[in-house]
């Protein structure tokens, strides 16, 4: 264990060179001199300087990216242009809020994904099965952004059950704030219920044809006792690793959401340093969400080796 | 023998004389989603290419006296808050979408297969080089990753699709270079670089087509990701640009007219959930279609 532990971090650092290389060169996509292009609209010769400064665009492009590197590393992920604060200091804000979204998304992802694979798999070919089907389609073909608009429609234009945008700390009233979350929640963990779904249906119709399902089945347990402790036990654990990895799908569609539903959370704060040319920002929440998605994808990996007596030799 | 012995060995000449593409295409046909799918794909490419004869009027016509009015039998899916027909902008935004399916599907094959086919085949530093740098990107959520890079390349429709390509890249090169892998120990790849072919005319001519099933049927599911994820970075403001009309960018409008004039985030949203409920579909088909265990 120690061992498959010690080389999965050891091929972390390459992946994470590269990552950092990627997200630094970034910056040099920008068109022309990117200090003038960074400045925007502002011409001050002072703030052009600053910025020139700031990412020692005066230096050869090796020694940009090892400072670069050298600034990440102590934890200094650059100032944000146009409001002054620190990107470290606005990530550390915004992520709460999208954390409490998304961990709704995944309880919602769960809570449908799973027993509709179930039921999909135990009553294939039924309607249930093309039901559950047509619902993983819709779940993966919905524009999220789309969805989130027409939710808005129905629940707070027509019905006026829920606000429209809008949050509320969960500290500061749980109700509003769950009021103001579950849209939102609901429309992440829909395209992920999709996925979840068909995952488990494939898990399950696998293990359902395996031999100790066959032997239980031939003692004589009952179908209920088969599927809820045989066979869902041991197919819901590839299941679970997978849907932690789905952070990635939950992030991306927390862009366009948070983006609909004014969520003051990280996606938000991605577009909004878009708009304002804030690419200090927009670096580091790209590399903020790569970092998430490799800690996520190791602890996945580790999880699924604890839970697999069969890997753990 | 029986007849109906001798009939079956018939059947089973026919099936094995019968091309490998054919046979796909017999089975893709057999599925009634895939072919609603191929439908759907058909008259949205339809609409794309002839929208200046079918769209019943100019898409960028504005009219102060028509601003934001219901579907009518004038203009069957309403007007938005320029005075411009939805229906005609649905038509000519169906080639923004279809375009940048096709563009950015294109772009992340041309650079994924052959980095996929060198990493798969060589193996060696040139693999482990290239599979971290996939590593890389993969863990950049594939629209944050679009939206950085069309941030920094700037907003218009062609940054936009070059900026999804890039992002669907990495897919390609993980999927060929799996498949590489577990082809190249086949024994037509062994005989024949026991014939003396070079490497290049190997990995071309004898795995490259032998791995292409699997590469269209991602290339189909990877059109509908960028399909979205074109009309999300239009929906942002970061591809196509106005007056030009896209569905992402009509369903931005939409959301500030959602109380008088609904209908504005009706259809826009609805032609991107078909095209891609579409692609999906022929997607799920042709894997199945494909998927030589369901002979």
């Amino acid at each position: 264990m120690l061992n498959f532990l010690g080389q999965r971090i050891l091929q972390l650092i390459p992946t994470l060179f590269f990552v950092s290389l990627l997200i630094f060169s970034l910056q040099h996509l920008l068109p022309g001199d990117p200090a003038l292009v960074m400045a925007g609209e502002e011409r001050d010769p002072a703030v052009i300087e600053q910025i020139r400064q700031q990412y020692k665009l005066d230096q050869p492009i090796p020694i940009q990216y090892a400072y670069w590197v050298k600034g990440v590393l102590s934890g200094d992920l650059g100032e944000s242009l146009r409001i002054k604060v620190p990107v470290l200091q606005l990530i550390a804000q915004k992520l709460p809020v999208t954390m409490q979204v998304a961990s709704m998304a995944i309880v919602i992802a769960f809570l449908i994904g799973i027993p509709a694979g179930i039921i999909s798999a135990v009553k294939k070919g039924t309607a249930w099965d093309y039901g559950a089907n047509l619902f993983a389609l819709w779940g993966i073909s919905t524009p999220n952004f789309w969805l989130g608009i027409m939710l808005i429609f129905l629940f707070s234009v027509e019905l006026g059950w829920l606000p429209a945008s809008g949050y509320v700390p969960l500290s500061e009233n749980w109700r509003a704030s769950l009021a103001s979350t579950i849209m939102p929640a609901f429309v992440l963990g829909n395209a992920i219920a999709a996925i979840l779904m068909r995952h488990t249906r494939n898990a399950m119709l696998q293990v359902l044809e395996s031999d100790y399902v066959r032997t239980a089945r031939a003692k004589g347990l009952s179908e209920r006792s088969v599927i809820l402790k045989h066979a869902m036990r041991n197919a819901l654990t590839p299941v679970i690793t997978l849907g932690a990895l789905e952070l990635g799908t939950l992030l991306s569609g927390a862009v366009l959401t948070e983006q609909i539903f004014s969520i003051p959370g990280f996606g938000k704060l991605i577009v909004d340093a878009v708009f304002n040319r804030d690419y200090a920002v927009v670096q580091g929440v790209v590399l903020t969400t790569a970092t998430i998605y490799i800690t996520l994808n190791l602890i996945a990996d580790i999880a699924y080796v604890l839970v697999n007596p069969r890997l753990r030799a | 023998m029986t007849d109906a012995a001798l009939g079956a060995i018939k059947l089973a000449n026919a099936d094995e004389l019968e091309s490998p593409a054919r046979r796909a295409l017999r089975r893709l046909f057999k599925r009634k989603g895939a072919v609603v799918g191929l439908v759907v794909i058909a008259v949205f490419i339809l609409l794309a290419v002839f929208a200046p004869l079918i769209s019943p009027y100019e898409p960028t016509a504005t009219s102060w006296s028509l601003v934001r009015k219901p579907p009518s039998t004038l203009h069957w899916f309403g007007t938005d808050d320029l005075g411009r027909d939805i229906l005609a902008r649905i038509i000519y935004g169906a080639r923004a979408s279809l375009l940048a399916g096709a563009i950015s599907v294109g772009i992340a094959l041309s650079i994924g297969v052959p980095l996929g086919l060198l990493s798969g085949y060589r193996g060696g530093w040139i693999d482990a080089l290239i599979s971290r740098m996939t590593d890389a990107m993969l863990a950049c959520p594939f629209l944050i990753l679009a939206i950085a890079l069309a941030a920094f390349l700037g907003p218009s429709l062609g940054n936009a699709m070059i900026a999804i390509g890039i992002s669907a890249t990495p897919i390609f090169v993980r999927l060929t270079r799996g498949q590489v892998m577990s082809v190249k120990v086949e024994d037509y790849v062994e005989a024949a670089r026991a014939m003396g072919n070079p490497r290049w005319r190997i990995a071309l001519f004898h795995i490259l087509p032998n791995i292409m099933p699997a590469l269209l049927v991602q290339a189909t599911l990877s059109a509908a990701a960028a399909i979205i994820a074109e009309a999300a970075l239009s929906f942002l403001g970061l591809g196509q640009q106005p007056p030009a009309p896209s569905w992402g960018s009509m369903l931005n409008a939409a959301q500030r007219f959602l109380t008088n004039a609904p209908w504005m985030a009706v259809w826009p949203g609805l032609a991107i959930f078909l095209v891609v409920l579409s692609f999906n579909l022929v997607g799920d088909g042709l894997r199945d279609a494909l998927d030589p265990r369901e002979r």
